[in-house]
């Protein structure tokens, strides 16, 4: 029902080009891992490599503790949930649901009831006897949902499930995933490139970039404190201030910040810069500010560095009039290398 | 401007169905020779031919080949389409066109070819070397019509059905068959069609069973007679109830 997986100096080349450098991760049983990257980072190689699909040019894949470097998709104990549902079209969603179990030789009854409790646990029993075509986009992707946790797999594998949906439907599937992530216990591992959606079903977030893992954490750490700049900035929105060591602190354009002294570029989230907070970063002039619901989406021009525009999401009914002066204060600094 | 459009149309149906029309006229013709005049309406022709007993015979023959070849080659078409339509191969893109390449060819040479070849090998021309030779010419075409039918949203299926725990031959039958059977269907009976109306490779290839083309051929060596118009009517007659149930049956559910 559940197993862990463990990649071991996996590297992957599709001819001369490397998709994957020499990647380990390991991911607990029941874990729902997220991989977060910008299209061509080597995610969906990835989650290729761990269904079988691709066999790695080089290390192993262990899923449950056993290697499966060189076992196909047919026998490894994995499932996909594929990015186009991959539904069979002359089916009814009994038996695209039921496909699995037949595969595994189970009688019509066994799997005809199992597939209907798997199809109302997404909400679409009353709809077994009907063909894909006469769904919608969710309902599909329920039915494949339903389809790949039907044979109990130790593994599931989503390749960018949710892309194809509005935004208020994958609002909606990213809550339904997760609980029944939860209820079942089986290990999820959710390819995307949003990450939002990473954030709202993630236990942890694997960010990759160029075939490399930049970071691996919970969806806190990755977002507060991100341990390279692409991963900062890949997961939101991010001021950028080029610090030195200067005494106890550090000096940047807006003049010496009483933070850990460090070489690199200071970031801070908009949402960390504001009226009050753990130490000041200097008056600045608010020049633009728009509405945006939840908060106030501010910028500043620094009085130190007048070309310079800092970020600032203020709450509701609480930013200056615009051309006010006022001070700006920082919290949760992180101070980052520059990449190489 | 409207009439003139409707004209053309009236024109280009003529031009395509009035040799068959005429076919069909004179087949009922009373009297020895199916030309103007038309002497009035009779059935002896067709009671005759339905009486031939080496007509008949042709005809049964012409059925066996035609049904036999066509489903080897849309066996062995689906099979290349679908090992094509899945694995990268080294020079895939030359062997695909080497399959393809006979529908180049005409099948003059490619008789020529056969017989040659089978007489080095010691196969006599009988009605499966007619059969293997139709093979030859309806296998590119399957394969071209099978090829054509397996796009993306089927490479995926049969990436879930195998990922879902099902075996080639499973994977095949269960997902790929059905998922393209209008296309299936459509080879099959294309080929059918080709292989009943073949006549130079059905010619040099057969000897003491002939099947219906080479019959007619035969006929129409002692001259013209409304019999042979009868005999063309009654195949006439076959191919358009074949168009016709498969355009009702098979063609409108698949289009649904």
């Amino acid at each position: 029902m559940t197993a862990d997986v463990e990649i071991r100096g996996v590297e992957h080349r599709f001819g001369h080009f490397t998709a994957l450098h020499r990647i380990d991760l390991s991911i607990a049983a029941g874990e729902f891992v997220v991989l977060l990257g910008p299209s061509g980072c080597g995610k969906t190689t990835l989650l290729s490599l761990i269904g079988g699909f691709l066999t790695p040019s080089e290390g192993q894949v262990l899923i449950g503790g056993r290697d499966m470097t060189h076992v196909g998709p047919k026998l490894r104990p994995t499932t996909t949930m594929f990015q186009d549902y991959a539904l069979f079209p002359h089916m009814t969603l009994r038996d695209n649901v039921g496909f699995g179990l037949r595969m595994r030789g189970q009688s019509r009854r066994a799997r005809d009831a199992k597939a209907v409790e798997m199809l109302a646990m997404v909400g679409l029993d009353d709809k077994a006897g009907r063909k894909p075509h006469a769904l919608s986009g969710g309902q599909r992707q329920r039915v494949a949902l339903a389809r790949a946790l039907a044979v109990e797999p130790d593994v599931l594998l989503l390749d960018e499930p949710l892309g194809a949906l509005d935004l208020k439907l994958r609002r909606q599937m990213q809550d339904e995933l997760k609980a029944i992530q939860r209820r079942v216990g089986t290990t999820f591992i959710h390819v995307t490139h949003d990450q939002e959606e990473a954030m709202a079903i993630a236990d942890r977030i694997v960010v990759m970039n160029a075939g490399q893992i930049e970071h691996c954490g919970t969806p806190e750490e990755v977002y507060l404190r991100p341990r390279t700049l692409f991963s900062a900035n890949f997961m939101g929105e991010l001021n950028r201030l080029p610090v030195r060591p200067a005494g106890e602190g550090v000096a940047s354009p807006l003049g010496p910040l009483p933070v850990p002294p460090a070489e690199g570029i200071l970031c801070l989230r908009p949402e960390s810069v504001g009226l009050s907070g753990s130490f000041s970063l200097g008056r600045a002039r608010l020049t633009e500010a728009a509405f945006f619901g939840a908060h106030h989406r501010c910028r500043f021009a620094p009085l130190a560095a007048p070309d310079m525009r800092l970020v600032a999401h203020l709450p509701q009914g609480s930013h200056p009039e615009i051309g006010a002066e006022v001070e700006l204060f920082g919290r949760d600094p992180v101070i980052l290398p520059e990449a190489a | 401007m409207r009439y003139l459009s409707w004209a053309y149309l009236a024109a280009m149906f003529g031009f395509i169905l009035l040799p068959v029309a005429v076919l069909v006229v004179f087949s009922f013709q009373d009297g020895r020779l199916p030309v103007p005049p038309f002497n009035g309406p009779t059935a002896e022709w067709y009671a005759k031919v339905l009486g031939d007993r080496d007509l008949m015979a042709a005809l049964g023959n012409s059925m066996l080949v035609a049904l036999a070849s066509s489903a080897v080659a849309l066996t062995l078409g689906f099979l290349a389409a679908a090992g094509f339509a899945q694995a990268r191969l080294p020079g895939g893109a030359l062997m695909r066109g080497l399959i393809i390449a006979p529908m180049t060819v005409s099948y003059l040479i490619i008789g020529l070819g056969l017989l040659q070849m089978f007489n080095w090998a010691g196969v006599r021309p009988s009605l499966m070397a007619t059969g293997i030779g139709h093979v030859v010419i309806n296998l590119p075409l399957c394969f071209a019509i099978l090829s054509a039918a397996i796009g993306a949203p089927q490479k995926s299926a049969l990436k879930a059905a195998r990922d879902l725990g099902a075996g080639e031959a499973q994977v095949l039958l269960l997902i790929l068959a059905p998922m393209i059977a209008p296309s299936l269907a459509a080879a099959f009976f294309l080929s059918f069609t080709f292989s009943w109306d073949e006549f130079i490779i059905a010619f040099l290839l057969t000897r003491f069973d002939v099947t219906l083309p080479v019959e007619i051929w035969s006929m129409l060596r002692s001259g013209l007679s409304p019999e042979t118009n009868a005999v063309g009517s009654l195949v006439f007659l076959v191919s358009v109830l074949l168009v016709v149930t498969l355009e009702l049956t098979l063609f409108r559910k698949a289009s649904k």
